[in-house]
């Protein structure tokens, strides 16, 4: 790890001003940031410690769901009133990482975290046009197994890896930010970008934002939720595939699905083609079955991942099961 | 068990005198900076004051030291160990204001006010801690070297009442890897303190 400046900052304001310094980085739980400062992917020379400021408290009730973006994971994860009115919410925390890391990270964080693709972790990997842009994708030809087969491009092929994000782009939540230009709102499913030919911008934070929020709505009458995460282990993994599904069941047909799928997409993909398919169907594993194959549709699986398109297939399936069991 | 831990203890201190560096009485090496070379301050580092298992210590580091370095490095409390230096682990388990967390994913100087507790503060004077008690009652170690790490995160799991089945003692374990395969036994040792009721 190379070394650099560490300020703490005390307001808000303090912050955004500490961040406009050439070369800074925010730092909130710190568990993803300092892992690819000790690799030397990133080499900031001025931390910026956003755990001074107040925005570590949370508050779910019937209007939904307003969640300060240094929450830690466990604390959120802990919380009853979070598992009674969002469960998928809770089962993607408690799938992710470990115990240790879930005591210091924070939801902001989560939903930054940098993806898990080798090549852009390991800089003696000289191409990787997320950490150097124009160098070139190791991946694609490569080793490229855990990689997307939904929105990549000839650029960029790696997955997102947050749980969390998945749940909350199923959930339609929205991402308060705060920048130097004031604070603004943007919606999950339009906070992440997708690679194209900027895989080096991930998000459309500007320089210099933070998150300071994450607001969910709250749940339609009746809906249930379910998290559903497949692994190459059975815990402190990534995604291999996962599902997050928030479905409305009304005598015994769908009302309402909003499905998102995890470890699939260069960023936490929604799927408004199986929603559509869900919408009236009846809770019968063979219609669900159906619906759930219309997951793979633009697929483009890469020379070691042709697995992940049945198996999403069969994940979301399941997911939907047991939601509506 | 306890004569080799004795023994261990014994060598560590000799040696530790030995290269005039401070004792395992967990003084800092700054503060005996006068018996050895002067610490080489750069302009990038700062003072802090670290409180680990209740008392304090008055250092000057890099930010960029982890807690993990701080506590081996400076304080000389190698109980905690380095394995991945990466939050893979768990070898570096320690409590930090009560809560178990990866020392190596975390920076001391953030740790400024906030109370450090690390294996060699877990036992009371000369009592060990149940969880201690239990892993060597059950053998719940074959190398040793992630145990720290194993005592400290199973002593959290079972404060934070985890320890309601053997699933769920896997599953909140398993920020901790242990490759000699003790798991069974560390998951023995962790059902007797949390059958006991013993594991404050």
């Amino acid at each position: 790890m190379e070394n650099f400046t560490l300020a703490m900052p005390a307001t808000i304001e303090a912050v955004l001003a500490a961040g406009q310094q050439a070369d800074a980085k925010f730092i909130a739980g710190g568990t993803d940031l300092l892992q690819l400062m000790k690799d030397h992917v990133e080499r900031p020379k001025h931390l910026v410690d956003l755990e001074g400021l107040p925005l570590d408290t949370f508050s779910i009730d019937a209007d939904g769901a307003r969640i300060g973006a240094l929450v830690r994971m466990s604390d959120l994860a802990d919380d009853p009133t979070l598992r009674r009115q969002y469960p998928v919410v809770t089962e993607a925390l408690l799938a992710s990482a470990s115990p240790q890391v879930r005591n210091m990270a924070t939801i902001g964080g989560n939903l930054l975290q940098r993806t898990r693709c080798g090549y852009f972790r390991d800089v003696g990997f000289p191409a990787c046009n997320k950490r150097q842009p124009g160098s070139g994708c190791g991946a694609i030809l490569g080793l490229n197994r855990l990689h997307a087969v939904l929105g990549g491009s000839d650029f960029c092929v790696a997955t997102h890896a947050s749980d969390l994000a998945v749940a909350l782009a199923a959930l339609d939540a929205t991402i308060e930010v705060q920048g130097g230009n004031g604070a603004r709102a943007v919606p999950i499913n339009e906070f992440y970008l997708l690679p194209a030919n900027t895989p080096q911008r991930e998000t459309v934070l500007a320089p210099g934002e933070i998150i300071t929020a994450v607001l969910v709505p709250p749940p339609g009458s009746g809906e249930r939720s379910h998290y559903l995460k497949l692994r190459d282990r059975a815990s402190f993994e990534f995604a291999l595939v996962s599902a997050a599904v928030v479905v409305a069941v009304e005598d015994g047909r769908i009302r309402r699905a909003r499905v998102a799928m995890g470890g699939v997409g260069t960023k936490p993909w929604r799927l408004p083609a199986v929603e559509a398919a869900l919408a009236g169907t009846a809770v019968t594993q063979e219609a669900l079955t159906s619906a759930a194959a219309h997951a793979a549709e633009g697929a483009r699986p890469l020379n070691e991942n042709g697995f992940k398109v049945p198996l999403m297939q069969r994940a979301l399936a399941r997911a939907l099961l047991n939601v509506t069991a | 068990m306890s004569e080799f831990e004795v023994s261990r203890r014994r060598f560590l201190g000799a040696s530790a005198a030995a290269g005039g560096l401070a004792t395992a009485s967990g003084m800092a090496r700054g503060a005996t900076a006068q018996s050895g070379a002067p610490p080489i301050r750069t302009p990038e580092m700062i003072d802090v004051t670290l409180e680990v298992n209740g008392r304090h210590h008055a250092l000057t580091i890099e930010p960029r030291t982890t807690l993990l370095d701080a506590l081996r490095e400076e304080l000389r409390l190698t109980g905690t160990k380095k394995g991945c230096d990466q939050g893979s682990c768990g070898a570096c388990t320690v409590h930090v204001d009560g809560r178990r967390v990866n020392a190596c994913l975390t920076l001391a100087a953030r740790c400024q006010g906030k109370a450090v507790t690390t294996i060699e503060g877990l036992a009371k004077d000369d009592e060990l801690h149940p969880i201690q008690a239990a892993f060597l009652a059950r053998d719940g170690l074959q190398c040793g070297y992630c145990t720290p790490g194993q005592i400290m995160s199973a002593a959290a799991l079972i404060e934070e009442g985890r320890a309601v089945s053997d699933p769920a003692i896997r599953e909140w374990m398993s920020g901790n890897i242990c490759r000699c395969g003790a798991y069974p036994h560390i998951l023995a040792a962790i059902k007797d303190v949390a059958g006991s009721g013993s594991g404050g």
